[in-house]
């Protein structure tokens, strides 16, 4: 068993895709011979060519409306939008085009995109470049949003969307390229779409989170668990659709739950977390359902304020301990 | 005016099917607003009257492979391309039986069959779905041309502008057509549009080939429409048209259109295109006032066939309401 990069494991997904599919083709911005913006598709342009790797003007709404036709015609392209931020600029695309055709079409036609995109913040660039608004996309029926947090989830997963063939927003994690974890040693080794991953097992209470906050949800069960608290950590992998049955069997289980987001709490995904557990686990409850979440303030560009406005391991733990303490 | 001598390629047969699908255009809208005024129709009804030629005269040089997109004033252009007018006029009824099975409605009409890819209600964003359907053509080495209508308010989205530039810097198949009838729902295009009045030059900042044309001559957009297909098709990149026209009747069917001088509405009437194309077919001496007489009884029993058929048709079933939205599982939130 081999350990990568996520960086490389989203390379070697979309290497695959391209030997294995002649329908697809990859189109973005700076996706050609300058690598990408996270060098996710360094030397891709030699190898497939420019038909295969189309490097696209800085204009999202076509990047994806050209994917959603090119779809719609038989092909599957799978775009880049840098980041997430700038999908608001090819957001009419995404959600009242790619999201709707099939239904408004009485299924005529279906749309197997995946669009891939960047979230999160954490790297000292600025309120505009540092939002997650793969919550809000998840709100969006005829969407499906997928999360990985770590390389092996994020070959699974990319497989499985492969075999879709509605609309998929691939939302990675900008401070996750560099980190590393174990590929799997299965060939077709695949992540189900709507299936949340254990990451560990406790009686105590349920953490759940999803990319980046799923791994610091992580974190904070190890530090609990030499106070004697144990957690059960839930990464969601993918926010719609939602695994909720895992998440609450965890709750009927630990009796407690702390949801872990980076985006802002007022309308975070974090809120139809919670919804959903007292709709299904009320009576099973010991304390109300907590959140742990980004500060309400556009990102501050200044390092020591970008941290206090995400949350830490240090104040996952902190919640989870006054949870369980009641203190 | 073209003489019949200009077109020998037409036989009288295409000429009055010319006609007649113009006819049939405007004789389903004025039903479409009557069965709007019985409440049969609801949310938005825009009509095509006035703009017949157009569909009529560019989608008929198209080859069944070929791809249209268009916007959200959709139903001259499905008739045109041989959707049935029984499932059209379900659709605007929401029926089970209508071309979505009600679940699209007026402005979002869509037949996979004829590669008609959809009526599109978010202004602009349908070029650059046609940009993508021109792309995945020459992925694929084919030879199809995709046929994109927009009005003039198209002009002034972002859309329009990436899908142009995105189309001519990857030399995609793909003929942008503007339906440039002088208004953006209740706006004039003289206060909105810089360019309104010399609109086809806009391209050239995409130095893209471009056309201007009368819009309510169907022989004139047929002709130029065929030469444009032939360049498209050949590899010589996208095309931009432009098709001068008028709405006879407001933007929707809730708009009287007052803000229009009447001298303006007057001279348009005065050039509306099926009295032009039926006056025209009589001075060439290609058809009598019998030939006119037997299609446009044919029509209005086609008209009223399909609003019996509409109106007798079931309602979806409250089941339906969740099927569709996902292509390989049920979607979420469906209550137990």
């Amino acid at each position: 068993m081999s350990v990568i990069t996520y960086r490389e494991a989203v390379s070697s997904v979309l290497r695959e895709a391209l030997d294995e599919d002649e329908r697809v083709f990859l189109m973005g911005e700076d996706i050609g011979p300058y690598g990408g913006a996270f060098a996710v598709t360094q030397g891709f342009t030699e190898k497939y060519g420019k038909k295969r790797i189309k490097d696209s003007p800085l204009a999202e709404s076509v990047i994806v409306g050209a994917g959603v036709g090119a779809a719609m015609a038989g092909l599957r392209p799978v775009v880049e939008l840098m980041t997430i931020n700038f999908s608001l600029l090819a957001m009419d695309q995404i959600v009242n085009h790619a999201a709707k055709i099939r239904y408004m079409s009485g299924g005529q036609f279906s749309i197997p995109l995946i669009i891939r995109t960047v979230t999160g913040a954490g790297a000292s660039v600025g309120a505009t470049h540092s939002q997650s608004f793969e919550g809000m996309y998840a709100s969006i029926p005829g969407l499906t949003v997928v999360t990985p947090a770590t390389p092996s989830d994020v070959i699974g997963l990319f497989r499985s969307c492969r075999e879709l063939n509605d609309p998929v927003l691939f939302v990675e994690h900008i401070l996750l390229y560099g980190t590393r974890g174990e590929a799997p040693s299965v060939g077709d080794y695949r992540v189900p779409i709507g299936k949340a991953d254990v990451r560990r097992s406790g009686k105590d209470i349920t953490l759940c989170g999803y990319s980046r906050m799923a791994n610091v949800a992580e974190q904070a069960a190890g530090i609990l668990a030499q106070e004697g608290i144990e957690a059960d950590v839930i990464d969601l992998r993918t926010l719609r659709p939602l695994d909720s049955e895992t998440l609450v069997n965890s709750v009927k289980k630990t009796h407690r739950a702390l949801m872990v987001e980076e985006t802002t709490r007022i309308g975070g995904f974090a809120g139809e977390l919670v919804s959903q557990i007292q709709e299904d686990a009320f009576d099973y409850l010991d304390a109300p359902v907590a959140r742990v979440a980004g500060a309400e303030v556009p990102m501050p560009y200044s390092y020591p304020l970008e941290m206090a406005a995400i949350p830490s391991v240090d104040a996952v733990a902190a919640a989870a301990r006054k949870l369980v303490n009641g203190s | 005016m073209l003489k019949a001598a200009d077109v020998p390629d037409l036989t009288k047969d295409d000429l009055l099917g010319f006609y007649r699908q113009m006819k049939l255009i405007r004789e389903f809208e004025r039903e479409s607003e009557r069965q709007y005024t019985r409440g049969n129709i609801k949310g938005f009804l825009h009509v095509y009257n006035g703009e017949e030629a157009i569909a009529v005269g560019a989608i008929n040089t198209l080859r069944e492979d070929d791809y249209i997109v268009t916007h959200y004033r959709d139903h001259g252009q499905a008739l045109a391309r041989g959707m049935g007018s029984k499932e059209v006029m379900a659709e605007l009824m929401g029926k089970a039986t209508g071309c979505s099975n009600g679940k699209g409605g007026s402005m979002h009409l869509f037949s996979s069959d004829l590669n008609f890819m959809g009526g599109y209600a978010i202004v602009g964003g349908q070029l650059c779905i046609a940009a993508g359907i021109a792309l995945a053509v020459q992925y694929r080495g084919d030879d199809q041309v995709v046929l994109c209508f927009f009005g003039d308010g198209a002009v002034n989205e972002g859309e329009f502008h990436e899908a142009m530039n995105l189309a001519a810097i990857w030399n995609l198949p793909v003929i942008f057509f503007c339906e440039h009838n002088l208004y953006g729902m209740g706006a004039s295009s003289k206060e909105t549009l810089v360019m309104w009045d010399s609109l086809h030059e806009m391209a050239a900042a995409y130095g893209m080939d471009r056309y201007e044309v009368d819009g309510n001559d169907v022989l004139e957009v047929r002709d130029l429409m065929q030469r444009i297909n032939a360049d498209v098709r050949a590899g010589k990149g996208p095309a931009f048209v432009v098709a001068r026209t008028y709405r006879l009747r407001g933007h929707s069917v809730a708009d009287p259109a007052d803000y229009r001088p009447d001298d303006e509405v007057q001279y348009w009437e005065s050039q509306d295109p099926i009295p032009r194309f039926r006056d025209w077919l009589t001075e060439e001496g290609i058809a009598t006032v019998e030939d006119f007489d037997e299609i446009d009884a044919s029509v209005d029993e086609e008209v009223v066939i399909a609003a019996e058929f509409g109106e007798s048709s079931p309602w979806p079933e409250p089941a339906d309401l969740y099927d569709g939205v996902y292509t390989d599982r049920p979607t979420e939130g469906i209550p137990t």
